[in-house]
């Protein structure tokens, strides 16, 4: 593919401009590389016509490989959209988040103290492997007993992974293979992260579970990151024991790994909606302990994020939808797992494939390639939003039954329903909030 | 004479056994120990004194009115073309029970052997994990079965004539039990109206004294406007009256030994079940261990023998022969005299989201067993009884959509073929968990499952408009395949206050 020809935006046929009062652009042309959910949901979208190859496109939804390739080397014109950020790495990889983590941490300690320091502390012990090899041993021999866990820096889908008791186990693996110092592609060399297991993860029934969540930042400077309200919660198939470290059916819990287990049943799936979720855990905890506990995971996603906003190369043509991986462990408290750049969006049932289209499709209505929201806006879609260049307040009450916003609310069944239900129907609604 | 009093006396236990814990049951107890103190008490006639005063002062308690020479059945249930049909009913599940026993070849009980033994109890709490013996046991198919017992019963005293009329039935039940309508419905939940606040998910913080007080009448008061999901739990046990006492506990674990030591043949049915239904449903199957635990214990459970009293179905009987054969005597089997039917542990799956102790999960699932769910699966006249709900259902129907019903009719989808199953499980899998419990607030708050065919009927009129434009019974189907996003409140609030009568 010839790299000059990346061009976007074609001068002629199209005004650049976009018109406030909804009169965006006639057709929009798009450019998809990805086989699943999005491709039927850009298809389906009325006046986006697909190009391909080296055609000319406004709106690009790429895979990281080939933003790595041609991002620097494309011009766009202000319209124009893309669906990574140029050094997303920055946040997604996890010795570079870590690392990034750190340093607003420290800063965060110097300049607000302890206790502000404090709330970033939602990312387990880790250490980047192999520069950091012999701060994590002095760590390791501190804690004696505990387990940890071994995830190489770059790979997704649960591969690579492994736990380890003991500084043997991995002496070994360090002593094997070619893992060099030099890090002249990052793709190529396997760093790795080693991370504290976190031993006592809540159970349901029995079984360990993650948190799946989106977040789609708009912009870094200045932030803007809006929270899908539909996350889901990843159970893994077998009862968790710490007594098997070997089983990785027992302690991952993404849905690649799953469906490879002996006693996966594809009919069955394995994954619970975030509503689901909190019914049942406010049900055993009473209401207020799950608020805060959604408000301490809220604070994950915007400390994460301020963590490495100076560090983003900001681009007003970038958007970025993030899958976040949230553990909880018996003292519910949430654990930062890792964020994902390209979360799966390919389904693994009818009711995820619908899950995924509605994201997919409300991720469109925020980048808004139309034109056609005010800017003003509090929530699209099923997107909440989450902080824009400071926290966001939201307005409970009646303001919200006469407006004239797109909130497509999917939470309401009802054509025909008196004001009182509607607005207890928006309560409902308003339930997962931004934190204030 | 004898039987009389000894009928007499099962009541009053039941009664006291449900008034314990009460306010009514301590006004009582305040109002005899006034009455003690009155001077016309007399040692010899202590209790006619008692008795007599308590009725002056306006409290009174009479046993149900029948004539003393009626048989307990009769009493459990006066039709006696439904008892017909109960005892048929109970003949084809025996005889299918039977068949399954001769088929695979397995002993109705058998004592496990002792590695046996101990395996199940490192696995109970994973039992999930196992692949049952036998899953290619087959189950009669429930729900249709019942269906054509249900639609089969005729009152041997009523002509029916076939014309089709206004006036006449136009649903599938072809008896007249005393059903309420509209109107009547609205005195019966008053507290559903328009103009009253309904619970949602959002709860308040704070703790009604109900719970504090361990109230159970207040707390059944409470819960006909909703429960708050974080009071939820206790609230229903209150209500239920089941406690957290060593007693459940031991009982429990009793029960837990029992299934240890013995395989019963119903086991399998419990397995297929649960693997088929629970296991199936996405929110559910994380639950699977619980639902074993639960129900095979349920099965052993020999208390639960009590409902019969008052049940009209009949606990099935085994004879067992002594080892050298030459005795047999008539055992109850299952021990809890209940065979489990697919889709039987979807009664236990929602309560699993209230309650993850096994002792407390098993007593609430069993005393909503016991008082509620028995009558969705035994024939009887009895109002929250599985025909009487059906006729409502169609009643409802008929009487406030009638063009609907006309028309769902001439297509040939008979609007009960499609409500049967979510009626025989109170809705239990086909609404959303929250939405269900929801609904299940409201059965515990006035006691009575009408409420579940009052629903049926709304989500038909809800749905109205699609349906009248269906042409086949798998389209009618289709479109009400999925409950899942329906709000029950507002849906049963607009079709009993806001529909003109």
């Amino acid at each position: 593919m010839s790299k000059n020809k990346q061009t976007a935006g074609h001068k002629g046929a199209y005004s650049s401009q976009r018109k406030k009062e909804g009169e965006g652009r006639s057709c929009i042309r798009y450019r998809c590389g990805l086989t699943n959910t999005i491709q039927d949901v850009l298809n389906q979208r009325p006046g986006w016509v697909e190009v391909k190859d080296d055609g000319e496109w406004d709106f690009n939804w790429c895979d990281v490989g080939w933003l790595r390739e041609n991002f620097d080397h494309s011009y766009m014109e202000e319209h124009v959209r893309i669906s990574h950020f140029r050094n997303h790495y920055e946040l997604t990889r996890k010795n570079l988040m870590v690392k990034n983590l750190k340093r607003y941490r420290k800063t965060l300690e110097r300049e607000a103290g302890r206790l502000e320091a404090a709330r970033c502390d939602f990312f387990p012990c880790t250490f980047v492997l192999p520069s950091e090899y012999h701060i994590f041993v002095e760590e390791f021999k501190r804690s004696p007993g505990s387990t940890w866990i071994m995830k190489p820096v770059a790979r997704s889908q649960g591969k690579g992974i492994f736990l380890f008791r003991k500084l043997k186990d991995i002496i070994d693996w360090r002593k094997d293979g070619s893992r060099s110092e030099e890090q002249k592609d990052e793709a190529q060399v396997e760093s790795y992260v080693a991370q504290r297991y976190i031993e006592n993860p809540y159970l349901i029934a029995g079984r360990k579970f993650d948190l799946r969540v989106y977040v789609l930042v708009t912009s870094y400077i200045p932030l803007k990151a809006w929270l899908y309200r539909d996350g889901f919660a990843r159970f893994s198939n077998t009862r968790f024991s710490l007594s098997s470290i070997d089983d990785q059916y027992v302690h991952l819990t993404n849905v690649a790994v799953q469906k490879t287990a002996p006693d996966y049943d594809p009919e069955k799936g394995c994954k619970w909606q975030m509503q689901q979720l909190r019914q049942y855990l406010t049900a055993k905890h009473g209401f207020e302990t799950v608020q805060t506990l959604f408000k301490e995971i809220d604070n994950i996603f915007i400390r994460s994020l301020i963590s490495v906003q100076k560090t983003i190369i900001n681009d007003k043509h970038c958007f970025e939808l993030y899958g976040y991986d949230i553990l909880l462990d018996q003292d519910l408290k949430p654990w930062l797992i890792e964020v994902n750049a390209s979360p799966s969006l390919t389904a693994s049932s009818q009711e995820d494939y619908e899950l995924k289209y509605r994201l997919l499709e409300d991720t469109l209505h925020i980048v808004d390639m139309e034109g056609r929201l005010t800017g003003k806006e509090k929530r699209v879609g099923g997107f909440d939003l989450m902080w824009n260049d400071g926290p966001v307040y939201t307005d409970v009450g009646l303001e919200a039954l006469g407006s004239s916003c797109l909130v497509e609310n999917t939470l309401l069944d009802l054509e025909k329903c008196s004001i009182a239900s509607l607005a207890h129907q928006w309560i409902l609604c308003s339930e997962w909030v931004p934190s204030e | 004479m004898l039987d009389e009093s000894a009928e007499l006396s099962v009541s009053i236990t039941q009664i006291v056994q449900r008034l314990k814990g009460t306010h009514l049951h301590s006004q009582l107890e305040k109002q005899a120990k006034e009455c003690l103190h009155k001077p016309e008490i007399k040692l010899e006639t202590l209790k006619d004194d008692v008795r007599r005063l308590l009725k002056a002062s306006g409290m009174t308690c009479l046993p149900p009115p029948r004539h003393p020479r009626a048989p307990p059945e009769h009493t459990k249930e006066p039709l006696a073309y439904m008892r017909k049909a109960q005892v048929n009913w109970e003949k084809r599940i025996l005889k299918s029970l039977n068949s399954m026993c001769t088929e695979l070849g397995i002993p109705l009980a058998r004592k496990r052997p002792v590695p046996e033994q101990n395996e199940l109890t490192n696995k109970w709490n994973e039992m999930g994990t196992d692949e049952p013996g036998n899953i290619e046991t087959q189950s009669p198919c429930f729900h249709s079965d019942m269906l054509k017992v249900l639609v089969g019963l005729k009152n041997p005293n009523n002509e029916r004539s076939e014309d089709l009329t206004v006036r006449s039935h136009w649903g599938l039940i072809q008896v007249s039990l005393n059903v309420r309508d509209i109107p009547q419905t609205r005195e019966m939940y008053p507290e559903l109206g328009l103009t009253y606040g309904q619970l949602g998910i959002d709860d308040h913080t704070h703790v009604p004294p109900v719970v504090s007080e361990h109230d159970s009448a207040a707390a059944q008061q409470y819960s006909r406007q909703g429960c708050p999901t974080g009071l939820r739990a206790q609230l229903w046990s209150l209500i239920l009256n089941t406690t957290d006492d060593p007693e459940a506990i031991t009982h429990y674990e009793q029960l837990k030994a029992r299934v240890i030591h013995h395989d019963l043949l119903v086991d399998n049915l419990i397995y297929k079940d649960v693997k088929l239904t629970a296991s199936n449903d996405d929110y559910y199957f994380v639950f699977e261990d619980y639902l074993y635990q639960v129900l095979l214990c349920f099965s052993r459970d020999t208390a639960v023998l009590e409902h019969f009293n008052y049940n009209c179905a009949t606990p099935p009987k085994s004879c067992i022969q002594s080892k050298s054969g030459s005795e047999q005597c008539a055992v109850v089997y299952p021990p809890n005299g209940v065979i489990p039917f697919h889709g039987f542990s979807m009664y236990v799956a929602p309560l699993c989201f209230l309650y993850n102790e096994p002792s407390k999960l098993y007593s609430v699932f069993r005393e909503m067993y016991i008082r509620y769910f028995f009558r969705l699966h035994s024939v009887s006249s009895h109002p929250s009884g599985i025909v009487s709900l059906c006729l409502q259902f169609e009643r409802l129907l008929q009487t406030h959509l009638p063009q609907l019903f006309y028309h769902l009719r001439e297509i040939g989808a008979q609007p009960l073929r499609i409500a049967f199953k979510w009626i025989v499980r109170a809705f239990s899998g086909y609404l959303s968990t929250d939405q269900l419990l929801l609904l299940w607030d409201r059965i515990l708050g006035y006691d009575s499952l009408e409420i579940v065919a009052v629903l049926a009927a709304a989500v038909f009129a809800f749905r109205a408009e699609n349906l009248m434009e269906v042409t086949s019974l798998a389209s009618a189907e289709a479109v009400l395949a999925d409950l899942s996003t329906l709000k029950v409140m507002p849906l049963l609030q607009i079709f009993l206050f806001a529909t003109s009568v």
